[in-house]
């Protein structure tokens, strides 16, 4: 706790020196495009969107009247916190960063959110800006990055296992459904007695996000427990996924203490989860990422930024906002933290093809990503109830792979859960 | 008392004059009344900052927690519509609720009653003539200076299933590893170790006081009528620390019922486990509240909470008052009656 404040308050401190350097080098300057005095915007996002102290330089730079404050919150949980107990309220930072996961969330109150000028219309994957439209036809988020999923691998453990591992015929291996992916996760298990996949319910994940209406409906019906296509993917995570998993979910610190040291050999890997595993797994050699996903393309994750409609400089948040996500910004914040841009002109861009990842065996990271990014073709809708309907299934997976309940009595359990809700 | 049924006929001019004749000392008396609600005032106007703040921070919440508890509450448009106790009968309904109920329970008597016994047993021992008294005194309170978030975190780290170092030295062993995350007991075991951990000494200190407190006429006497070390426990200090083990036993209760810090750093979702294995009553509170946002349902919960801690509080003191002898009565039936009689 103390360090995510240390940490809160140390970028603060380094946003405020930097603007302070800013109004003292920028005076005089004659480029701003706002009239009237100084401008102080603060900006709140979480983990690591690629916002540097030099990045955020440039815009002050370019308007001497504005001053940013970045506010970094340690994970997106605590931001969805403060979120929704300050909006409508005040007190939120004039741009608050929000997750695709509680964006739904948030949607639901996108009268209390600015729009975003028309000019910005038609930046982003067709989606990605959909997912950010309300019912009145408002824009109210503007998008940054994109979860488009490839598959994470490791070479070295796939040779032992005696399968293929160059990129391009791993991508022929994994080329078809889940299936497939599950047949050759036998496979592995065989040649070698152990788990092929990190985890369950990333599988659960992977299935869950190919499918357009998964737990409710935009009528509002929900269909979580008899659509079939949830009750299909749940059987085969839990017939066959979960022997060839090494864990149940991600993030435990068994997860990240198992991905230094060979216990599986794949993982889906949207393009934020090759720093999580060069993060975690710095000393290991051999892992490599895949032009393929199974059955097609998924997305995993991705943020957008909104204005609060209650802020005091709406208007010149709006304009930050607008910079920020621009093309030209997300392809510098691309290369600072990784974030796979979702802008459309940012993906059509050489800078992104030519983009290669070191760890990943030189990977070329942006043009398997940009491949991946096209080949999703579904988003699914997901309301402000999603993230409750998925968390119990997910509990529902957990148990079984515990062994705290089989597969059909924890379905039952799952059921019960719902019709609770 | 007389001038108070005379005052309303004063209300004529007239009539003042002749009163100070027979009573001169009433009508001077606005000084003497100022002094005499002085004497009867200010030891409430003293003590009146106290309850203003309680009554701002912690009635005013209790009831407007009864109010949105009785709503389905909006937290962001911070309004909400009447739905009288349908809130009540979901969480009630709800297995999971049960289920929480038990878990806390389980955790709570994993927890007091090892840290009690344990913690009696030191101060004990740390009553007697020790070499470095300070030095000993003052190392059983340093896991209490941790914060619990820390606490967790280290232990959380120890009892991985896979990857912690209890399991490592177990294997080690040839034994078998301990299901940490997957059986309810031993999450029960894990996270009780915890709230053992940080909490004992903070008791060991307090029961220590109460120890040091107790005439040492007492002991002395009992050796010399040949009481050993063992019996001068049992029938001396016992009985003398009643007042302090009711003090320690319901705030380790309230404590116990407020299990949250550590279940909540268990495991990386915070849920209390994929089956409700570590689930207790305010993470599940903090799921519907800060989690769902319904804090329509996490309102009544908490009500729930409080009724219950209240009953638990009240059995407890019977109980406890039951247990232990009052200090200093020799016939203790004769005690309990009298206790009984002035309850």
């Amino acid at each position: 706790m103390l360090s995510r404040r240390t940490k809160a308050i140390a970028a603060l401190a380094g946003a405020a020196s930097f603007a302070l350097i800013a109004t003292g080098c920028a005076a005089g300057d004659d480029t701003a495009a706002d009239d009237g005095g100084p401008i102080e915007l603060t900006v709140a996002t979480f983990n690591n969107f690629g916002y540097t102290d030099e990045l955020l330089q440039e815009y002050m730079d370019e308007h001497p009247n504005v001053t940013i404050v970045h506010n970094v919150a340690a994970e997106s949980g605590d931001a969805r916190a403060n979120y929704f107990q300050k909006l409508g309220k005040g007190g939120l930072a004039d741009i608050e960063a929000v997750e695709i996961d509680w964006f739904a969330e948030a949607m639901q109150y996108s009268d209390l959110l600015a729009e975003a000028p028309d000019s910005v219309q038609g930046r982003w994957l067709e989606w990605k800006e959909a997912a950010a439209t309300d019912a009145d036809g408002r824009l109210i988020g503007f998008g940054t990055d994109i979860g488009p999923q490839g598959i994470c691998y490791r070479a070295d453990l796939f040779e032992a296992a005696g399968l293929p591992s160059d990129r391009e015929s791993v991508a022929d291996l994994f080329d078809g459904d889940w299936e497939n992916f599950l047949d050759v996760a036998d496979d592995y298990r065989e040649a070698t007695g152990k788990p092929m996949i990190d985890s369950a319910n990333s599988v659960l994940q992977g299935i869950v996000n190919q499918i357009e209406y998964t737990y409710t409906e935009p009528d509002g019906a929900v269909i979580a427990t008899e659509n079939p296509e949830i009750a299909d993917a749940y059987e085969l995570v839990t017939e066959r996924a979960i022997p060839n998993s090494a864990y149940s979910g991600q993030w435990s610190d068994d997860w990240f203490a198992s991905m230094a040291n060979g216990e599986f050999a794949t993982m889906l890997c949207p393009g934020w989860m090759l720093g999580v595993i060069s993060g975690s797994a710095a000393d290991v050699d051999g892992w490599d990422v895949a032009d393929v996903f199974p059955n097609g393309g998924g997305n995993w994750g991705g943020s957008y930024l909104t204005v609060p409609a209650d802020g005091e400089n709406v208007e010149a948040a709006l304009e930050l906002a607008d910079w920020l996500t621009s093309p030209e910004t997300q392809m510098k914040a691309f290369a600072n933290a990784g974030t796979f841009p979702s802008q459309v002109d940012a993906l059509e861009g050489e800078e992104l093809a030519s983009a290669t990842n070191e760890y990943f065996n030189d990977a070329p990271t942006g043009e398997i990503l940009s491949s991946r990014a096209e080949a999703v073709t579904v988003a699914p809708y997901k309301d402000a109830d999603y993230f409750k309907y998925h968390d119990a299934l997910q509990n529902a997976v957990n148990r079984v792979f515990d062994g705290s309940e089989d597969a059909s009595s924890s379905w039952n359990t799952w059921v019960a859960e719902v019709e609770a809700f | 008392m007389t001038s108070t049924q005379t005052r309303p006929t004063v209300s004529a001019p007239e009539t003042a004059p002749a009163e100070p004749a027979a009573r001169p000392v009433r009508v001077l008396g606005f000084r003497q009344n100022l002094s005499r609600w002085d004497l009867k005032l200010s030891p409430y106007l003293y003590i009146s900052p106290f309850f203003i703040m309680f009554a701002i921070v912690g009635l005013f919440p209790i009831g407007y927690t009864a109010v949105i508890s009785l709503m389905d509450w909006d937290l962001v448009r911070n309004s909400g519509e009447f739905i009288g106790f349908d809130q009540y009968v979901w969480i009630l309904q709800n297995p999971q609720f049960w289920t929480a109920l038990r878990n806390t329970f389980s955790i709570f008597l994993l927890s007091s009653v090892p840290q009690l016994i344990v913690a009696i047993f030191i101060a004990a021992m740390l009553d007697r003539n020790i070499r470095a008294k300070t030095f000993w005194r003052m190392s059983v309170l340093v896991p209490f200076v941790m914060a619990p978030v820390a606490v967790a975190l280290i232990f959380s780290n120890m009892f991985g299933d896979n990857h912690g170092l209890v399991n490592g030295v177990l294997t080690d062993l040839g034994l078998p590893a301990v299901p940490w995350h997957k059986d309810p007991f031993w999450s029960h075991v894990a996270i009780a170790t915890m709230v053992n951990f940080r909490w004992t000494g903070y008791n060991t200190l307090i029961l220590l006081a109460a120890m040091q407190a107790i005439p040492r006429d007492y002991y002395e006497a009992a050796t010399v009528d040949g009481a050993g070390a063992f019996r001068q426990f049992t029938s001396i200090t016992l009985p003398s620390l009643k007042a302090t083990l009711i003090f320690v036993i319901i705030t380790s209760t309230i404590g116990g019922l407020q299990i949250f810090d550590e279940p909540r750093m268990f495991d990386n979702t915070g849920e209390g486990g994929p089956a409700q294995q570590w689930l207790t009553i305010t993470l599940f509170l903090y799921n519907i509240g800060w989690g769902e946002w319904n804090f329509g349902r996490a309102a009544a919960l908490a009500w729930i909470l409080f009724l219950i801690i209240l009953v638990i509080g009240l059995i407890n003191l019977a109980v406890t008052r039951t247990l232990v002898r009052d200090e200093g009565t020799r016939v203790p039936k004769a005690g309990k009656k009298q206790k009984g009689v002035r309850a």
